[in-house]
């Protein structure tokens, strides 16, 4: 791997600026580079969130993305936003529950993932953000799953063993979604 | 050494309390509100620190200018528009030879522009910025590791030409996080003594801080001493990285966020065969001129790119003179340009 | 043998004023040095003069000084007090200083209720610049800015500062005294002198406004002028204590 960048978007509360985060902690806990990038200020307060994270074996030149090679879409608006910047043979991954169109383009690969339906089956919809980085992370390996777990466990650390546990099990829940999709 | 994910505001706070930084006084604004929030908890666990949030830019730079009069390492930090506020207490402490670190996340302008990250305040920082006609030392860092050098570094260089230095980012540095370590922290007490403080007229004549001199000659004297410093300061102080010079035809001149953008732009091109390279003033005053003019000698063209519409390349173009074409790339306003845009224009620039 | 009964306070410098007769000025300079010696506390004193008249302060009081720009006076002290609370720090400000271009750091730093001693000289008119008016002028009152006399409706009330600080919940003691005679110069230098124990005692903000002359730009004799503050102005702005939340300090509540 040399250098990867991916975008994560959707609106305010679904947690998508701590999947960026997880994903850079992670990264760093495998000593690689990393820049997290979040879009601020007034766009954020609209209620729209975005950021995007670069990782590399080598020092980290620009942390904007021109093309990233991911995209993770948790909303419809951000799949108007973005899809037109990822990188042909890139690779979106939608929130099948709550994106209602698809790219129209073909030269890039498209994962859909229920993982409201995911998480609210695992009795906490507040967790698809989680189920949504395990199912990343498990799908593009551009960190250990393990690692993931880990970093979410520090990050997480004030809130408690259960916290851990229904994190854990989002993540695992995302991961073998990929193994073994369930449509419908 | 112990790496941490942290935001480029944090990270400024957290180095200046390791610098010996025991006073910040500040006000809102975005994009840099993370600074003054992250402070205010470091500094309620150090009893000798004061945080004030104090009701305006002016009282702040001010509140800041009499903890410096203590011989307290002092900072204020703000973005755009608060620092134009702050301007008048930054002469006064110019005039006055008082130490303190501004740390300048920009935005975009003029007046109230907008929240996004540009560097619009080029000509504001490096000229001095207010009245009377000074100069302040100014950093410009371009990574989270470079944040936590230059801002202890920007404490030691005030303290060394007793000015204030101004920390020159803008609201991607301050908003991006990165792994960084930092330092183990400097104890204020091992920090030099200064012996032109205000504490009290205890054994000695009193003393006086002042900037005022009604007499011409004298006031006259004092600007030209002061000008004796900034020399010594532009022998001893400039500040620049070098990225694959060696055989360059094209270098791009670009500091902070935009040098960042430019290097991704530079290995872009490098992969399609096209020999550029990167000049990074890290100093923007001192401007690093003699080093550029000396690469200006063994290169075709120069670029500037900056997130303006054209500021340091004043300063590229006094110091490179006739010996370089100096073309220009800028985006106001707070577009984040993209590498492939920059490769774009080195490419059209290179064929 | 004679007995020396007056002389120059250890605090004052051995240099001539440079203020106009009939000024207010030098009196409180002087009355300032001798509140500092009686309280011992030369050697931990930190004065902030003003730009104005007084701008030139320092060349009379032998303390330490820190300049302030024009209104900065209290923000400056804080940050002074805060580094260095064992410090004894006071500012020294005029009416345009404290009232007008000062105001938001005025009346910030008595809600924030910073330890400081703020000598507040209020003689309603810019002196220094050349007489324009003032936030305190009075209704009426000829300046080179109000050459047909203040209006209300068009240039302003006379501002009270010193009341809209009494309200304030972090100031401590606030009085206004005049130095027209012997016997306000003696109230003056009393209310000084507390101002300065307040802030020793660590109580909080403490303020004395004192009404002075400017006989040069009210273009008035000495006289005249004094008798102008306490037949007119002491109308617009009555002496007396305005603010007195002092107690006497105790182990529970030093």
């Amino acid at each position: 791997m040399s250098t990867t960048k991916t975008i994560f978007s959707g609106f305010g509360g679904q947690g998508v600026l701590m999947m960026g985060y997880v994903l850079a902690t992670s990264a760093m806990h495998e000593n690689k580079h990393v820049t997290y990038l979040p879009a601020y200020g007034a766009e954020v307060r609209g209620g729209t969130a975005n950021c995007t994270i670069t990782i590399s074996d080598d020092p980290i030149a620009s942390p904007v993305a021109s093309f990233p090679d991911y995209g993770v879409l948790m909303n419809t608006p951000s799949l108007t936003k973005f899809e037109g910047s990822i990188r042909a043979g890139g690779l979106v991954f939608l929130n099948d529950d709550l994106v209602d169109v698809r790219p129209s383009r073909t030269d890039i690969e498209v994962v859909n993932i229920p993982v409201n339906t995911i998480a609210d089956g695992l009795g906490s919809l507040r967790s698809a953000n989680m189920v949504m980085i395990g199912a990343f992370v498990k799908k593009t390996g551009l960190v250990a799953l393990e690692t993931v777990i880990n970093s979410v466990k520090d990050i997480f650390a004030a809130k408690g063993a259960d916290i851990h546990e229904r994190n854990t099990a989002a993540i695992r829940e995302g991961a073998a979604f990929i193994e073994k999709p369930i449509h419908g | 050494m112990n790496k941490q994910l942290m935001r480029g505001s944090h990270v400024i706070a957290e180095a200046a309390t390791r610098a010996g930084c025991r006073f910040y006084a500040g006000y809102p604004i975005t994009p840099q509100n993370e600074l003054p929030e992250y402070m205010s908890a470091r500094f309620a666990d150090l009893p000798d620190a004061t945080f004030i949030q104090a009701e305006s830019e002016l009282a702040a730079i001010n509140m800041v200018m009499g903890a410096s009069m203590t011989g307290v390492r002092a900072m204020t930090s703000s973005s755009s528009p608060g620092i134009s506020l702050k301007q008048e207490g930054i002469s006064y402490m110019a005039g006055m030879e008082l130490p303190a670190v501004v740390a300048n996340i920009m935005r975009g302008g003029p007046g109230l522009g907008n929240i996004a990250p540009t560097q619009q305040d080029y000509f504001q920082a490096t000229r001095g910025g207010g009245h009377g006609g000074y100069r302040t030392i100014v950093l410009a860092p371009c990574s989270g590791q470079e944040l936590v050098t230059l801002t202890m570094k920007a404490f030691d260089l005030a303290d060394t030409y007793r000015m204030p230095v101004i920390l020159l980012g803008d609201g991607l540095m301050g908003q991006m996080m990165e792994p960084v370590s930092f330092p183990d922290p400097i104890d204020p007490a091992d920090l030099p003594k200064k012996e032109w403080v205000l504490s009290g007229a205890r054994g000695r004549d009193s003393r006086l801080i002042a900037s005022l001199q009604l007499d011409p000659v004298k006031m006259e004297e004092r600007n030209w001493k002061l000008v004796r410093k900034y020399d010594t300061i532009s022998q001893h102080e400039t500040d620049f990285e070098s990225y694959l010079l060696d055989d360059a035809q094209l270098v791009i001149v670009a500091f902070g966020t935009a040098a960042r953008i430019a290097k991704g732009a530079v290995n872009r091109v490098r992969g399609e065969g096209l020999p550029a390279g990167l000049f990074r003033p890290i100093t923007l005053w001192p401007f690093p001129a003699n080093p550029l003019r000396s690469l200006a000698a063994s290169i075709k063209q120069i670029l500037v790119f900056e997130m303006n519409t054209g500021q340091m390349i004043e300063d590229v173009k006094m110091s490179v003179g006739d010996i370089s074409p100096v073309h220009f790339h800028g985006r106001p306003g707070g577009v984040i340009p993209t590498p492939v845009e920059v490769a774009e224009v080195i490419t059209g620039l290179m064929r | 043998m004679a007995q020396q009964v007056f002389k120059r306070p250890e605090s004052l410098k051995d240099n001539v004023f440079h203020y106009c007769p009939g000024c207010g000025h030098s009196i409180i300079h002087r009355l300032l040095a001798e509140v500092i010696d009686e309280l011992g506390i030369r050697e931990k004193t930190v004065g902030v003069p003003p730009a104005g008249c007084a701008v030139l302060a320092y060349n009379y009081l032998d303390v330490d000084m820190g300049e302030a720009p024009h209104g900065r006076a209290i923000a400056v002290a804080t940050g002074i007090k805060r580094c260095r609370p064992d410090l004894v720090v006071f500012t020294y400000q005029g009416d345009g200083d404290l009232a007008a271009i000062g105001t938001a750091e005025t009346v910030h730093a008595a809600n924030r209720g910073e330890c400081l001693t703020v000598i507040f000289v209020n003689n309603g008119v810019y002196g220094m610049t050349g007489g324009q008016m003032a936030p305190t002028t009075l209704p009426g009152q000829k300046t080179t800015t109000t050459p047909g006399g203040r209006m209300a409706l068009r240039d302003g009330h006379p501002l009270d500062l010193s009341r809209m600080l009494a309200l304030a919940a972090g100031s401590v003691y606030i009085e206004r005294t005049a130095v027209t005679s012997p016997k306000h110069i003696i109230k003056t230098k009393k209310a000084i002198r507390k101002a300065f124990k307040v802030q020793m005692d660590g109580q909080g903000f403490a303020l004395v406004e004192i009404l002075s002359a400017c006989p040069t730009n009210w273009k008035e004799t000495p006289i005249e002028a004094c008798k102008r503050v306490e037949q007119v102005v002491a109308t617009q702005y009555p002496l007396g204590i305005l603010k007195d939340a002092t107690h006497e300090p105790t182990a529970d509540n030093p």
